[in-house]
């Protein structure tokens, strides 16, 4: 390569960032549909959740007597310190992104990592948590015991909670609150999983360097998804958990 | 601030006046979050999660799972707003997340209107 060809090279790349992709004006264009895009993604992840939200509300409704008892069958103290984990990993993730923007390398590294372990304590509890409900066989399927509903004497939740012994068609309907509660919390602990692999990745990446010279995109929308992932676990904490309580 | 800087880049020709103004730029275009207030929204999630398990064992009637959605929105709000950064987003991203939302509760609106408007008594 002769000299002239190298300054001309040089000359050409200049003016803009070598992350930035032609078909953008500005770094900042690139940026704004890059956030844009992320957030039309969210969207459909809300429709999704959204509509297991609203079968939720719509049989929690109808078989109102069956899900209180059912969602006696959960821990609060096991789901309030998993809210507590998951908000933390979620202010981690915060704190990563502010790394990341101001070019903190072992600060971004820290926090991955930190948000990498408190979503796999997140999943650890919620193996705890589905480990007693297959040995309870409150797991739907042919399997399926309605004995701590049916006789609430027999299981300590239930008598806990103080549930009087239910009628066989409405204990019946326990099923379809355990449905509910494994296909919301059984997607969520997905988008978890997910989280985590990409998490991974991203500990290498940020370890070399990657995130810190100023292109911030994919931490950024990567915390986005992050946040998303929390907030569907603060509805759920409420609606599962806590509002059959009293 | 806006208008003169546009005025430089629209102007300038020379390649240090054009990296003054996309610097500027910048700093108008990305708002950097600070971590106090992160601190400070994390605080006030983890205060509302202590709230909305306190809450649940008072007897509260019909209003319990009121208060755990109250708790539970004012949360997510502080979320999208300050750790997902839509308080200082373009006007393009807050418009999208009200269309998400308002998209959102049209569709349960709807729904629910369907469900308590017939079929009573027949689940």
């Amino acid at each position: 390569m002769s000299d002239s060809t190298a300054i001309a090279h040089e000359a050409a790349h200049h003016e803009h960032p070598p992350y930035l992709r032609h078909h953008f004006e500005n770094v900042d264009q690139q940026a704004d549909a890059a956030g844009f895009a992320m957030w039309l993604f969210l969207l459909t992840e809300v429709m999704f959740f959204g509509g297991l939200f609203t079968a939720y509300l719509i049989y929690r409704n109808w078989y109102y007597p069956a899900f209180v008892a059912a969602s006696h069958q959960l821990s609060i103290p096991l789901g309030g310190f998993n809210t507590l984990l998951l908000i933390t990993s979620s202010f981690t993730m915060a704190m990563g992104v502010w790394c990341a923007e101001t070019r903190r390398k072992n600060g971004l590294v820290l926090c991955l990592v930190l948000t990498f372990i408190l979503g796999l304590g997140f999943l650890g509890v919620k193996t705890v948590e589905y480990r007693e409900k297959i040995e309870k066989h409150h797991v739907p399927g042919f399997h399926y015991s309605l004995s701590s509903f049916l006789d609430p004497a027999s299981d300590e939740a239930a008598k806990a909670a103080g549930d009087k012994p239910m009628a066989l068609d409405m204990a019946r309907h326990t099923e379809v609150y355990f449905s509910l509660y494994f296909a919301m919390t059984g997607m969520h602990a997905v988008h978890m999983i997910i989280g985590i692999a990409i998490l991974g990745f991203m500990i290498f990446r940020a370890h070399a360097g990657a995130y810190t010279s100023g292109h911030v995109t994919f931490v950024e929308n990567f915390g986005l998804y992050w946040h998303f992932v929390d907030i569907v676990w603060i509805f759920l904490f409420p609606l599962l958990y806590l509002i059959s309580r009293h | 601030m806006l208008t003169e800087h546009r005025t430089l880049r629209e102007n300038s020709m020379s390649e240090h006046n054009e990296q003054a103004g996309q610097a500027e730029h910048k700093e108008h275009a990305h708002h950097i979050v600070s971590p106090v207030t992160y601190l400070i929204i994390l605080a006030a999630l983890l205060v509302g999660t202590a709230l909305t398990i306190w809450a649940s064992y008072v007897d509260l009637g019909i209003f319990n799972p009121i208060v755990a959605l109250a708790i539970a929105c004012t949360k997510a709000t502080l979320v999208v707003l300050f750790f997902m950064h839509v308080k200082y987003a373009t006007k393009l991203t807050k418009l999208t997340v009200g269309a998400g939302l308002f998209t959102f509760l049209t569709l349960l609106g709807m729904t629910l209107a369907d469900y308590i408007s017939r079929a009573w008594g027949r689940w």
